[in-house]
């Protein structure tokens, strides 16, 4: 039995159509109800739903073998898992964004508004650039705008609430996707279990990116 | 459940176990200071777990550190010889996931000096046997320094991209690879990508053969090849070679390896020839160890548990003292274990009988 940690919300149940569609189906899961484990003991699989930030951890401390997080999950928090395939869906891109009149001040360190303050440091820390890392959790945009930052790294999928903040995607930081990820230990104890839903998977979404071109 | 002889925590029953074994073996026990110097282990920061250590100043105003690590400890205490030393001891490092300091029980052994086919075997039955103590279910992953050290030589990039492709392999990550060796001859970028996929018993070793393109790559794998003679046939059935295990090729030079048991999340040990180790130490020996992280066995303790009683006996206000002793002495020499509580007093706990009297 693999036990799969879902993210809660569109992105989550993209995913479960692909995983139903690669023969891990689970009728239990699509109907109206409190349950909060869905299992499928013929296909041998088990699935429950958790706040996609979670998702990592659920995997990393083992409590599901398998979970399907984003990639800026992945880079912020670093967790020891396995990252066994990129899904290819859920994809954006992690950048640095800011008024369209945006000009360095290299005599300062850049104020950087951001939810990933492990992201924005790794960023900038590779280009040897001293920055203020200001820790925001919600309405990131608003801090160019009423002066509290110089920049914000934040997601941009399709740039049009900055569009209407009046701020411009200026550098991309890490392209984003979903990807499915496996605990460590469960990858060796159940590796032939979790190897042949690799493939099925894989293969799903090989044929939904072909019959999309 | 009968009462074993040893009332001491799972923890406490694995390492006393352990201890035997290695004592079997004609090791040595070894007793390592609690502190040492802050710049010792800042020197080989790298090597140690956990980017915290905890410091404090000593009465001379020297900064101190409680010890991270014990191999270093162990490593620079070596003078020459064969050193053989198994040690169970607390560690203070960061705990895993807690975001604060912890002490972490280690158990585990160091072989210095000599490290020939035969030494590095013990290491290896040692290992394989110490994690059939904690559980029938486990597995023990190896692979080689030496091949990943050959194949980085030949991959044209720099440190920067290395370091992230060692750290693609260790997460398995064969999409990230395929980007980043795009650039490279195509035996390089086949060779990343089957390590960063490869999971497998020895019989396998062929496949990595076929991928090898330069002598070290080939010498590594007949050195793990040989490493299978060294197993019985049932501990090669626990036994597959996993790059994603691989250590900082800064410190370890050769065979490495991790263990891992059902129900416990990530490794429970792990060791390696960490010849460069003693070298950049200044010693000029060979070396091969392991540890056993035992506060990762936690989560199976609660499985074995060790202190809670057996049988509960409730006895009334007015039942005399020596129907009590009576009844309790009779299950004592059962083996079971007995709590007797005055009826009424809240009771934590689950026991497998309950006595009114």
């Amino acid at each position: 039995m693999i036990n799969v940690a879902l993210p809660k919300g569109r992105l989550g149940e993209k995913v479960y159509e692909i995983l139903e569609s690669a023969g891990y189906g689970c009728p239990a899961i699509r109907e109206k109800n409190r349950k909060l484990i869905f299992e499928n003991a013929e296909a041998g699989i088990s699935y429950f739903w958790v706040k996609p930030s979670d998702v990592a951890i659920y995997v990393e401390r083992g409590a599901a073998d398998i979970g399907i997080a984003g990639k800026d999950i992945l880079i912020e928090y670093g967790p020891d898992v396995f990252e066994l395939l990129d899904l290819g869906i859920g994809v954006c891109r992690m950048c640095v964004c800011g008024r369209a009149d945006f000009r360095p001040d290299p005599s300062r360190p850049l104020r950087v508004a951001t939810k990933f303050p492990n992201t924005a440091r790794q960023y900038y820390a590779a280009k040897s650039e001293e920055i203020d890392i200001i820790h925001l959790n919600g309405s990131i945009e608003l801090a160019p705008i009423i002066g509290l930052s110089d920049v914000i790294v934040d997601i941009v999928e399709t740039g049009k609430t900055l569009a209407e903040n009046g701020l411009v995607p200026l550098e991309t930081v890490n392209p984003i996707s979903a990807r499915l990820i496996a605990n460590k230990a469960s990858g060796k104890f159940k590796y032939d279990e979790i190897q042949r839903l690799c493939m099925a998977v894989e293969a799903e979404v090989e044929s939904r990116k072909e019959a999309e071109a | 459940m009968k009462n074993g002889p040893e009332p001491a925590a799972y923890e406490e029953r694995v390492g006393s176990q352990l201890r035997n074994l290695y004592a079997s073996y004609g090791y040595a026990p070894f007793k390592v200071c609690k502190f040492e110097p802050y710049d010792f282990y800042s020197a080989n920061k790298s090597f140690i777990t956990g980017d915290h250590i905890l410091t404090f100043t000593d009465i001379n105003g020297k900064l101190m550190a409680l010890k991270p690590d014990v191999t270093l400890s162990i490593v620079k205490n070596y003078t020459s010889g064969q050193k053989k030393v198994y040690y169970h001891e607390n560690v203070y490092r960061e705990s895993r996931n807690a975001g604060e300091f912890g002490e972490i029980p280690q158990a585990g052994i160091e072989c210095i000096g000599t490290v020939d086919k035969v030494q590095q075997a013990e290491v290896l039955s040692m290992a394989t046997q110490s994690l059939a103590i904690i559980s029938d279910h486990w597995i023990l992953n190896i692979a080689s320094m030496k091949l990943i050290s050959a194949l980085v030589s030949a991959t044209g990039a720099g440190t920067e991209k290395v370091k992230a492709l060692l750290s693609c392999l260790k997460e398995k990550n064969r999409h990230e690879i395929r980007k980043l060796t795009a650039t490279e001859d195509r035996p390089v970028s086949l060779a990343w990508e089957t390590l960063a996929s490869f999971y497998g018993p020895f019989e396998r070793i062929a496949e990595l053969r076929d991928i090898s393109f330069n002598s070290g790559m080939l010498e590594a794998c007949d050195e793990m090849d040989s490493l299978a003679e060294g197993f019985s046939e049932k501990e090669l059935s626990h036994i597959r070679i996993d790059f994603s295990i691989i250590s900082d090729e800064a410190y370890y030079n050769g065979l490495v390896f991790k263990g891992y048991v059902e129900g416990v999340h990530t490794a429970v040990l792990s060791g390696g020839r960490y010849d460069n180790l003693a070298g950049h130490l200044g010693k000029r020996a060979q070396a091969v160890g392991f540890a056993v992280y035992l506060d990762m066995l936690n989560s199976l303790s609660a499985r074995n548990p060790a202190g809670s009683p057996d049988v509960l006996i409730l006895y009334g206000e007015d039942v005399p003292l020596n129907r009590v002793r009576e009844e309790a002495g009779r299950l004592r020499r059962e083996g079971r274990r007995v709590l007797c509580l005055p009826k009424g007093t809240p009771a934590d706990g689950a026991y497998s009988e309950t006595v009114e009297l």
